[in-house]
């Protein structure tokens, strides 16, 4: 086995909160991250999934180093990134990069798409004013926006053209792993799936690997190769991506793909399985985390906290009564009906041809 | 349809520019009948909210309703001098907003947010007699512990508990309409579930309408019993839930359903829209749709398709539709 592009070991970052203004004093501490360990290939996706307040972004935001992790590792090929310091820091940071969930507020009003675009290159010391207005050419037609718009202002795009801004950012240094921070849950529907389509497009063409923040399971299974739920600051379970959907050994994946309203007028209704919210991250719950909202929790849940273990081939889950699961029914796609089916089959037709005609038009 | 609860007739709300006037909404035509639930579909900029706040009256300037009726249990709320409006609004419709943390007063307990919105009703209550009845009202919401939370403040409760506040003040007064504006949209999906159990729950026990106006068309999925298709300001296609899922006509309903990720499946490209909604002050000739559909011809980007019946309840504004026969 080759060694991972990344690999996150005991990742772990509490947050301490104050009270008080004057004598303020430590009222006690946010375990947002708690012991996080994964590992992620090159040209891999691996989502990290969960509600909020689950240490998601929190930990996109340690294997970036944009905040100090309390305790653990990120090697990134092959080096600590937590021990890093100045140049390498710096030079770390061209083979790492991010894009943000809100198109709006992650890029700079004052500049245009051009200078945003050639920033990055800037700071990295890449090529010459001549190059790099060819560089940002060739980023906006990669992700499907024309070189006129370099002189334009973020303002005058629509959300779904300003998230493609924000991903040829990322792409300018030619990085090797980009996470990608709820990159879509701003974006309407039908922008959405552009946009999905084109970091699936990405990712082929140029290797990418994605680390996939995203509380949304239905395009986290468009996306991942691998998928890690998280609730609490912990892993909970981890596995590819159609072992975990097909069958899931936490009772907490269990509960999130349940939740999920299904466009399906036809399907019976499924009463919601968890109750409650989510606790606070200051005040876990003693013994598994999940055992307050969890059906199946019984008196070991409540006071001895599980640990990842093997359920299947690279797929683990963290729970005591995860072999007494039983298996899930397959959910069988509901088929569309006839007529349905027949006009989504001309339209996805139509819509390859048209799609022809743009590409050999412009070539 | 038998006596509809809410019949809006050639809606168009516009607001005032330094380019003329924008039509937010433009020509709807809407009904729901007494204890069902009408979704309302469509992307951000496509008015579905503009809708909402009109019926409510609550367009703020520069908007305003430039045309239309408004009919609600017989009535033209669009006639109402403001005193009736107002006795209507909050006691006879309720209004369930998106965001919790913005639409609740922080500065208030919850217990107080809905104490104010009952007074203002029945100004002759007592004291004692709305607290008891607005801890009834946070009971029927399934918060437990109500009488505690009554006197919490928004900032201590949890999104799915601020939504559920949101709901007991909106049904406080056992409205006959309920508008729903993304009310699930802002919370996790395990407390999603939850709010759409409550709502099926409540409807079935007081009989009141649900107007559901959502960008989620698995939300609709499983809540509505009607379902309108909005797209740049006006109705595209309107039908029964099941029809507009199983027999979709216009494109962009197509376009839609395409969109979004499943669950259940796996593809390896999603059948995404090409382009962006038109901004409403440039609305394109013809079909509004025309620049982002498959199956625009010459007439699409010249004449406005009106919407038409295809069957007893299931309507379309396209020119092409069914696609198949193009």
């Amino acid at each position: 086995m080759t060694a991972p592009l990344l690999e996150v070991q005991g990742l772990t970052r509490h947050f301490a909160v104050k009270r008080g203004l004057v004598f303020s004093r430590d009222a006690g501490v946010v375990r947002a991250v708690d012991g996080v360990s994964f590992r992620l290939d090159r040209g891999e996706t691996l989502a990290l999934v969960g509600e909020s307040g689950c240490g998601k972004s929190t930990t996109a935001r340690l294997v970036l180093r944009l905040i100090e992790p309390t305790a653990g590792t990120v090697w990134f090929e092959g080096q600590d990134v937590t021990a890093m310091t100045g140049e390498p820091l710096r030079s770390l940071r061209k083979r790492l990069q991010i894009v943000f969930q809100d198109p709006f507020a992650s890029l700079n009003p004052r500049m245009t798409v051009g200078e945003i675009l050639e920033e990055p290159l800037i700071v990295h010391g890449i090529g010459d004013a001549r190059s790099r207005a060819d560089r940002v050419a060739a980023l906006l037609g990669q992700v499907g926006l024309a070189a006129y718009h370099a002189q334009r202002y973020p303002h005058e795009f629509s959300g779904g053209q300003r998230q493609r801004i924000g991903i040829a950012r990322a792409l300018a240094v030619e990085p090797s792993l980009i996470v990608c921070d709820e990159p879509v849950s701003a974006l309407d529907v039908s922008v959405q799936a552009q946009v999905i389509n084109l970091l699936k497009d990405l990712q082929r063409a140029l290797g990418l690997s994605y680390l996939f923040i995203a509380h949304d399971l239905a395009v986290v299974k468009h996306m991942a190769d691998r998928v890690a739920v998280m609730y609490l600051g912990q892993i909970v379970e981890i596995g590819p991506a159609a072992a975990l959907f097909a069958n899931p050994r936490h009772p907490y994946t269990r509960t999130l793909l349940a939740a999920i309203p299904r466009p399906d007028p036809h399907r019976t209704h499924v009463q919601a399985v968890a109750t409650g919210d989510v606790p606070s991250p200051m005040n876990p719950p003693a013994g598994c985390r999940f055992h307050t909202r969890c059906p199946l929790a019984v008196d070991r849940c409540r006071t001895e906290m599980p640990v990842l273990g093997a359920v299947g081939d690279g797929h683990s889950a963290a729970c005591h009564r995860s072999a007494e699961l039983p298996p899930l029914d397959a959910e069988t796609a509901a088929a569309s009906a006839p007529a349905a089916a027949r006009r989504l089959a001309l339209y996805a037709a139509r819509r390859a041809e048209a799609l022809a005609t743009t590409v050999s038009a412009t070539s | 349809m038998p006596d509809p609860i809410l019949r809006i007739e050639g809606l168009r709300t516009v607001f005032r520019s330094s380019n003329g006037d924008v039509a937010a909404v433009d020509g709807v035509d809407l009904s729901i009948a007494r204890g069902k639930t009408l979704g309302i579909v469509g992307e951000s900029g496509c008015g579905k909210s503009v809708l909402s706040l009109s019926v409510m009256r609550l367009v703020p300037p520069p908007g305003r309703v430039a045309a239309g009726r408004i009919l609600f249990d017989g009535n033209d709320l669009l006639s109402l001098p403001p005193k009736k409006m107002r006795a209507i609004r909050g006691r006879r419709i309720g209004m369930i907003f998106q965001e919790p943390m913005t639409s609740l007063n922080p500065v208030y307990t919850a217990g107080e947010q809905i104490v104010e919105a009952m007074r203002a009703h029945d100004p002759r209550a007592s004291a004692p007699d709305l607290r008891r009845r607005a801890v009834a009202a946070l009971d029927r919401v399934r918060i437990p512990a109500p009488a505690r939370r009554f006197g919490e403040y928004p900032h201590q409760m949890s999104g799915g508990m601020r939504q559920r506040v949101m709901i007991a003040m909106a049904l406080a007064c056992e409205p006959d309409l309920v508008i729903a504006d993304e009310p699930t949209t802002a919370l996790d999906v395990t407390v999603q579930a939850q709010i759409l159990d409550l709502l099926r729950v409540l409807q079935r026990e007081s009989g009141m309408a649900i107007v559901l106006i959502t960008h989620d068309l698995g939300v609709v999925a499983e809540m509505a019993d009607d379902i309108a298709v909005m797209y740049a300001g006006k109705v595209v296609e309107h039908a029964p839930t099941a029809a507009i899922f199983d027999d979709p006509q216009h494109p962009y309903t197509l376009g839609l359903l395409g969109s979004i990720p499943r669950i259940e499946t796996r593809t390896d490209r999603l059948l995404a829209i090409e382009g962006t909604v038109p901004p409403p002050f440039d609305p394109p000739p013809g079909c509004r749709f025309n620049p982002r559909c498959v199956f625009a011809d010459d007439a699409c980007k010249v004449e406005m398709p009106t919407l038409r019946m295809l069957g007893t309840e299931h309507s379309v504004a396209c020119h092409h539709a069914p696609v198949e026969a193009t």
